[in-house]
């Protein structure tokens, strides 16, 4: 089932008539309505005019994390704030977060795009959606909502968290359809089936996962688990939040990207160079209809690769393949982003205490546990050599970790030096997940 | 009137103590009397010794988080009511017990208790002024 049936089976050649078109006005406006852009292209000795075909974006500079976080909060705005109905955050202590706006019409296009994400999973407007995606500055809870009250569905919006009220809705309410991290599904399922609840008999019938990396194991799984079709959707809020892209319940082969609203490009991420279609690389989106927070050649730090092929599906536009890895230290713990970078911000800011650190990431059962060790110095026992001044020193790091980033960590302090130093780059994550 | 405790951090895991103990060993430094408090991950180990300058050295040198932390050691009549007879004088003035515990020796016929406190000069103003014994450090290290 197709929500858009013009747009989305736009024969390649008018698609890219299109996306030029497109592409040509945001490049425009960019240039004259933000700095970042302004100098970006000056600097590159690239200029608006130059685009003259889709190819002559690869000449183009890229718009990296680091961009958006100099420019925290608003300086990558396109219009002023009297035009943004809505403010999206990503976690991390202040410059180290990233800002997202959206107008009236960009949040229309949003509802729009999930709403055909609904559809393409096989959802109608008789259907009941229990959104289990975080609501709040995080794009995933109320984008979710907005796409599925445009497509005319019943929606529970009830967030993350409190599981055992989550099962009795599911049980209570019959909703048909769920959406949350895979992980967070397994982990329904289990409390469920521990509390005596067949979680194989709920009136579940789609599964709409993302917002963290997993594998065709883990839908089968899921799939075995809540007895559903689990089906894989992709976003970032940089670009807009979920529905970036989406796979098809005929096909549930790759995603289709949205294409007449975002340019997909994959790159080569260490020399930046433009690959063709059916290359692992990284993802670089540029967003063609974003009004607040328009971004050109977006670096994802995700790697995919575009599926060119047509799709049983009907539709013509191009699908990614599912993400199984980035190409830098960013991790994902229940569905929350969290650099290594942001865990040392919040150690730094807490007096007494030295940024030597080792994340350690499992995952018990179907839930991320995040451990993080850190090395007590002189310091911190010199004050008073008290138990309760390491607790109470523990306890202020969980609860910075959790205020600042989202994350619930577990802290364990260790001896001075027992933590490995690294030259260069340290990678002071261990992760044992195997999804 | 003082003394000097060494506080060493240490993981929960086995051979901690017994890496500690070997350090001050080689180092003939001679343990008077120590403490063990503990949590779920780690613990601080509080040590009285003979060389207290040479057992901080040589433990931070092995990469130990070694602090030195000013303590009191006050006599204590060894019968029934002797603790609480010191404890009896400190509660009425208002003193707070951060940790105690007990020295290995005697003092004569008296047990020795190490209080840490927050505000030593106060509590030791308080024991002298009821006629309780304090013991300097010097006392203690050869005891």
């Amino acid at each position: 089932m197709i929500y858009n049936e013009e747009y989305e089976t736009l024969p390649r050649e008018v698609l890219e008539i299109l996306q030029l078109r497109r592409l040509q006005q945001v490049v425009q406006r960019v240039y004259h309505t933000v700095g970042f852009y302004r100098k970006s292209f000056d600097d590159a000795g690239v200029s608006p005019d130059d685009i003259k075909s889709l190819d002559d974006l690869r000449h183009f500079p890229f718009t990296t994390k680091q961009n958006l976080r100099d420019n925290y909060p608003f300086g990558l705005f396109a219009v002023p704030m009297s035009s943004v109905v809505r403010l999206h955050a990503s976690s991390g202590t202040t410059g180290r977060s990233t800002v997202v706006g959206y107008t009236k019409r960009d949040i229309e296009n949003w509802s729009e795009l999930m709403a055909r994400c609904f559809v393409a999973a096989g959802l109608t407007k008789n259907d009941m959606i229990h959104n289990a995606y975080g609501y709040g500055l995080f794009t995933g809870g109320l984008g979710v909502h907005y796409g599925a009250e445009k497509l005319g569905a019943s929606v529970i919006p009830i967030s993350g968290g409190n599981t055992k009220r989550q099962i009795m809705i599911l049980q209570d309410f019959g909703p048909t359809a769920i959406c949350c991290t895979p992980s967070y599904a397994l982990n329904l399922a289990e409390q469920g089936e521990a509390m005596g609840i067949d979680m194989r008999n709920l009136k579940l019938r789609v599964g709409i996962f993302g917002a963290e990396p997993w594998s065709e194991k883990m839908r089968q799984e899921v799939e075995d688990a809540l007895n559903l079709t689990a089906m894989n959707i992709y976003g970032l809020s940089e670009v807009m939040g979920p529905g970036v892209a989406m796979e098809c319940l005929e096909g549930r082969e790759g995603m289709h990207v949205f294409e007449d609203h975002f340019l997909v490009e994959t790159i080569d991420p260490l020399t930046g160079e433009v690959l063709p279609p059916g290359e692992r690389g990284e993802l670089v989106f540029t967003t063609l209809t974003k009004e607040a927070f328009p971004l050109i050649r977006y670096r994802t730090r995700d790697i995919s690769r575009i599926i060119p092929e047509p799709c049983v599906c009907g539709r013509s536009l191009y699908r990614m393949e599912r993400i199984m890895g980035r190409s830098d230290d960013m991790l994902i713990i229940r569905g929350v982003n969290v650099f290594p970078s942001q865990i040392e911000d919040v150690l730094v800011g807490i007096e007494g205490l030295d940024p030597h650190y080792q994340l350690i990431v499992n995952r018990e059962g179907t839930l991320d546990k995040l451990e993080v060790q850190v090395e007590v110095n002189e310091r911190l026992l010199s004050n008073a050599d008290e138990i309760k001044t390491l607790q109470k020193i523990e306890q202020r790091i969980v609860k910075d970790l959790k205020d600042f980033l989202g994350v619930t960590a577990r802290v364990k302090l260790v001896e001075p030096k027992s933590l490995q130093r690294f030259e260069g780059k340290a990678s002071r994550v261990i992760d044992n997940r195997h999804i | 009137m003082k003394v000097e405790q060494i506080s060493i951090f240490l993981e929960n895991k086995p051979g901690g103590l017994e890496n500690v103990t070997r350090i001050l060993r080689d180092a003939n430094i001679n343990i008077r009397t120590l403490a063990v408090a503990d949590t779920s991950d780690f613990g601080i180990v509080r040590l009285i010794v003979d060389q207290v300058a040479d057992a901080n050295r040589v433990l931070k040198e092995n990469g130990y988080t070694v602090s030195r932390t000013t303590v009191v050691a006050v006599e204590v009549p060894d019968q029934p009511g002797g603790l609480h007879s010191i404890l009896e004088v400190l509660a009425k003035a208002g003193i707070n017990i951060e940790y105690m515990y007990a020295f290995v020796e005697k003092s004569g016929r008296n047990a020795v208790m190490l209080f840490r406190f927050d505000n030593p000069d106060a509590a030791i103003d308080v024991l002298l002024k009821n006629n309780k014994t304090v013991l300097p450090g010097e006392k203690l290290y050869s005891l």
